[in-house]
Order: C-alpha cells, then structure tokens, then sequence
C-alpha cells in the first residue's frame, strides 16, 4: 500500500524509534524530563521538517509522511510522538499555511531543523473545543498587541528552545455580533508572557505541557497571524488536519501494544506452557492487531483525501474517534496480557496504558469527532 | 577527495541465519537483508570527510540482484553514486576472488580512499580490507576507531584489545573501521526522494574483464563441506563453595585453558 519512499521512510523512523528512544525513554518518563538529545537526533534526521518544502528548511514530503513518521515513533513511545506532533501540526504548520513571507522568512528554517519549537496556544482554562469560549483578549495599542488572558495543555510551550508559542485571542466583534477571533506570534522570554511550572500528568511524562499566563504582554502589530478575525477559520484548519496525525499517533501506540504482547506471550510460561499457546491470550491479540489494522486504513484514508485536496472533515474525525478508542482498549487488554507486570512503570504496556487515555481528549474529545460526524450526516 | 565505500548486503544479524542445504552459502531468504552494519559507519565516515574536504563519494557492493535494495538505502543516508557487481557466477565466492572482483571495480573508479567495515556479520573473516590493498598496491590502514585527514595524509587510531596503536599512510588507502569511529545518520526523507534519482552503474564479470572460472563456488580457494546447527547450549558446570570453591573454579579455567 506505501509506495518505496514512504516504507523507506517509515523503515528509518522505525530504526531510530528502537534504537535511540528505546533505551532512553523510561528514564526520562520516570523523572518527567524532556528528552533534547532524542528531539536533536530527530532534528537531524529531518523529522522536525517533513511536511514543509524544502526553501524552508524543510524535506519536502507530505503530510502521510508525517503520519507515517509519528505512527512508528508512538509504536515505541508517545512522549516523543506528540512532540514531534505538536511541534510540526501545531507549532511551525500555522506559521508555514498563514504567516507572512517575512515571519516564515525568520521562523520556519528554526523550527523546520527542530532548533526551535513552536506551541500553539489555543486551549483555556475554561474551555476547550467550545472555541467560541475564548477569554484572551489582545488591543491594538498603537502599533502593538497588548495581551492579556491564560492558555491551558500548552505542549512544548516550555523547553529550553522552545521559541514562540502561536496564541488565539479575541481582538474585537466580528460583523455578526460573536466575538473576533485572531491569533498572534508571542515569541518566548516575551515580558508579561509567563510559562508556569510543568502539570503532573497522568501520562506523555515526557513531553513538556504548561499552562501560560498573559499579563499585559505587549508585541509588535507585525506579529499577527494571517488576516484578522480568520483565528477560527485557522484553528478549525490546523484541528481538522491535527486528528489525522493524532489518529497515526494512536495506530502506533495500538500497534505497540501489539508488539509488545506478542512478544511477551512467547516468553511467559504458565501451567506449563507459553501464555500464547492459551486461545483466551491468543484473541485478546488477535482483536487488539485488527483493531490497529483498522484504525490504520481509517488514518490512511483521511491523509489521502487530505491530500487529494477533498473533504477529509468527516474521515478524519472517523479516524481520530477510532484510533484513539483502539489505543485505549488495546493498552487496557496489552496491560491484562502482563499481568501483574503490566502494572509496573519498568514495562512498555504501562506506559503505554498511561498515554492512551489522552488520545481520546487531545484535539478533540471523542464526543466532539461524534459530533463533528453526527453533523457531516446532515443530523 | 573521491572516497568509494564497500557495502555489503547480508543476512539481518538480528534474526536467525542459516546455510543452504544445497551448497552451504548464506540463505539469503532464511533472514531479512541488510546492509552489514560495520559499512554503516564506513558510509557515515566517508560523509562526514565530503562534508569537511569536498569529493565524491561512491558506494560499491558486489552482491546478487537484491543487494540493489541495500545499494538504495545506502544511498539515502547520503552518497553520490553507486556501483554494483552482479553476475550470476558470483555466487559463493571465497574472500579471495571477492577482493579480485572488488579490485577490478575500484580499477575503473580511481578512488583516493576506499573505506569499509573492519568485517561483515556473514563472514566475519576480517582480511578483505588487507587483499584488497595487496592487490592495488596500496596501504591497508585497518581497524580504525578514529580516522584523520591531513592533505594526502592518513592517520588512523587502531583499536587493539589493549588500547589503540596510531598508523599512518599517504593516499590512495584503504581503511577499514569499526562501529567506534562514529554515529551513523538515519536516513532522511530528504535522503530517501534523493536517492531515486542516483545513478548505480550495472558492471558483469565481463564488464571487469575476470573470468567466471576464478569466482563463484567453483574457483573458490576454500569449501564448506558440511554444517550443522550449533548445539544449544548446555546448563554448564555449577561449583558449589564448600570452603575450597576458589580451588575449584581455578582448576575450571586451567583446564579449560583459559589461565
């Protein structure tokens, strides 16, 4: 089904996932660090730069490349994957579809060579996909944005290179009377813009997530992304696109789950035998393979409609709501396969298990993709 | 400097090997094909001196029509060119009529430095890289952990068991090095698109001017005449220490021979 570049691709990714994030990622899970020699090793590889052209640093492939890419990478470790998710689909993507020639002039070549990160600040303490419930408010005051408000879930918003976070706020009334929603570059060490200490999260230990306070951030009027009052357009865009990815994250971490079960099926012994002799462990893995077969044609079928430049809102919503639902349930049946190391942090299926129940939150709750469908019927 | 790497395509180290039944040569379909792992950093290394000094790099594999899979990807992490020596006649050739193929590829690509691996997973017999500059007449640098380049001038870092020896030589080379020299790079996507367009030139025994009599299985200079799988391994000899185990474990190593 992959024609030779992308199973070439997808080869490399999966070389670099089990031989330099394997090793590593435990440790930084436990300790909730953010791995920057794994995140400079993908920079080098390229990974930071795969769906954008290559006058911007980028490698010139598509966005099934990425998929691709962040499928085999959430197959070892989701920490790393939606790094590198954010960063691309949510960080530098805004940038590359609707900033001027001179903000990708100075921003993408940072971000595409993964030197820098980008965060994209739409999320709030009190609202989430109900977008319209933005408090962020940001006045033009001569020839700067004043900003002021709070974002909440801001991944890579933190790190030590992360340079700009994109912030949607609401800069005045639209025609119709609802609030006019634009989105602004506030690059970091801005004053007024502070990043507050990491959450403790349930899982993805170690990616970086913080909430961010505004407090009478002022940037240059420059710093508008695209048009004024297009934020919701934007946003509704780089989500739209965003569940394709977090699908292809989810596939991964279904098929990790996988991975992981068989292998240990074939080496655990019970009542005198490998626990994968017993048919009750063999169609627990059976139903968790189909159900990471599945939910990779629903991904495959979004990114290619996406990419054929048809309507791909419904299809990825399918994909997002099933892949995810898939992850979660092949993490819990992966966790029982283990037994009582599958409870232990030290095994692959516990963290696994950790990761998987954002996957049903991040971009979009399962109830909003049912929506998002219900509503594509016509309902 | 025009730098040519040998790579050689062979069975997965990771996965079970085996013979063939037939004519006790690798079972090229028993395991998945790889590059040998030891060529990656030869690769890695001859980048890393184009990247430094200019040049071109070339790959040269010697191997049957599916080493072509092997000759791409290496071209991704990203060389040049490549040039590949596939013959039919080549099957089962000895180390010795390999390095007189090699050499008669490297006749017609004038290369200042030949880089490989100190030794492939397959074979493991380490004197390809020596043939090889006995027959160009050239230095063998060999083993290199560290690999410096002053103008025309070579300076290697042997690893031995004790440490590492330093060897020098002039250009034209050849150096083989081990997985200490350095990191090899993943290939990117970049890399990937890239390597489609790379030219890999087809050379035949004919092409070469070797004869088909003085490789392959039957101009070989040594035969595998049987093999077996290795007997798995035996739960060993456990001492148990009733107040004289050091006597014990002592006299183990002594008549095993390894004191």
């Amino acid at each position: 089904m992959l024609n030779e570049e992308h199973e070439a691709l997808r080869q490399s990714v999966r070389d670099f996932a089990r031989e330099v994030v394997a090793p590593v990622i435990a440790e930084h899970y436990e300790h909730h660090t953010f791995p920057y020699d794994v995140v400079r090793q993908m920079g080098k590889m390229g990974l930071f730069g795969l769906p954008f052209p290559e006058e911007h640093g980028g490698m010139g492939g598509d966005y099934f490349a990425l998929c691709l890419t962040l499928e085999e990478l959430a197959r070892v470790d989701s920490s790393v994957a939606i790094t590198l998710e954010a960063a691309i689909s949510l960080g530098a993507m805004p940038i590359y579809r609707f900033g001027t020639d001179e903000q990708k002039a100075h921003w993408l070549p940072k971000l595409t060579s993964g030197e820098a990160l980008a965060a994209f600040g739409l999320t709030e303490p009190g609202f989430g996909s109900d977008a319209g419930g933005t408090q962020t408010r940001a006045v033009l005051d001569g020839d700067e944005w004043v900003i002021n408000g709070s974002k909440a879930f801001i991944t890579n918003s933190g790190t030590d290179i992360t340079a700009l976070v994109t912030v949607t706020a609401v800069t005045g009334v639209a025609p119709d009377g609802s609030k006019e929603l634009s989105t602004i570059i506030v690059p970091s060490g801005t004053p007024g813009f502070t990043v507050q200490p990491g959450y403790s999260k349930v899982g993805w230990c170690a990616s970086d997530t913080h909430e961010l306070t505004f407090e009478d951030c002022r940037v240059p009027a420059a710093n508008l992304l695209g048009e004024r009052g297009r934020g919701f357009a934007q946003f509704l865009r780089i989500l739209d696109e965003g569940r394709i990815a977090i699908a292809a994250l989810a596939v991964g971490l279904a098929q990790g789950c996988v991975d992981e079960s068989v292998k240990y099926a074939k080496e655990r012994h019970a009542f005198g035998k490998a626990i994968g002799d017993f048919q009750a462990i063999q169609f627990k893995i059976a139903d968790m393979e189909t159900r990471a077969h599945t939910a990779r044609l629903a991904y495959y079928d979004a990114a290619e409609r996406m990419l054929a430049g048809q309507d791909f809102k419904r299809q990825a919503a399918i994909a997002k709501l099933y892949a995810s639902e898939s992850a979660v349930t092949n993490a819990r049946e992966a966790t029982q396969v283990h037994g009582g190391y599958g409870f232990m942090n030290e095994f692959p299926v516990a963290r696994f298990w950790r990761d998987s129940k954002v996957l049903e939150i991040g971009e979009g709750t399962s109830e909003v993709q049912r929506m998002i469908i219900a509503r594509d019927l016509g309902l | 400097m025009n730098i040519v790497v040998l790579v050689k395509q062979v069975p997965d180290s990771g996965a079970e090997r085996n013979l063939r039944t037939d004519d006790n040569t690798v079972d090229r379909g028993s395991a998945s094909n790889v590059i040998n792992e030891m060529d990656e950093y030869a690769i890695e290394e001859a980048l890393r001196i184009q990247e430094a000094h200019g040049g071109e790099v070339t790959i040269l594999t010697m191997g049957p029509s599916g080493a072509a899979e092997s000759i791409r990807k290496a071209l991704s992490m990203g060389p040049d060119k490549a040039v590949h020596v596939v013959d039919d006649a080549l099957h089962g050739s000895c180390a010795l009529a390999t390095s007189k193929v090699l050499a008669a590829a490297l006749g017609t690509l004038n290369a200042d430095l030949v880089l490989c691996g100190a030794e492939s997973t397959d074979g493991r017999v380490q004197v390809l890289p020596h043939m090889l500059a006995e027959r160009l007449g050239v230095a063998a640098l060999t083993g290199a952990r560290k690999l410096t380049i002053d103008g025309s001038a070579l300076t290697i870092e042997r690893q031995t068991d004790e440490g590492y020896e330093v060897v020098t030589a002039q250009t034209p080379a050849v150096v083989s090095v081990w997985d200490t020299i350095n990191e090899p790079r993943y290939p990117s996507f970049k890399g990937i698109m890239a390597a489609k367009k790379k030219p890999v030139q087809a050379l035949s025994l004919g092409d070469l001017g070797v004869a088909p009599s003085e490789v392959g299985l039957d101009g070989a200079s040594s035969a595998v005449v049987e093999h077996s799988k290795r007997p798995p391994r035996s739960g060993g000899q456990k001492v148990t220490d009733e107040g004289e185990g050091g006597v014990k474990l002592v006299e183990f190593l002594a008549t095993e021979k390894f004191v």
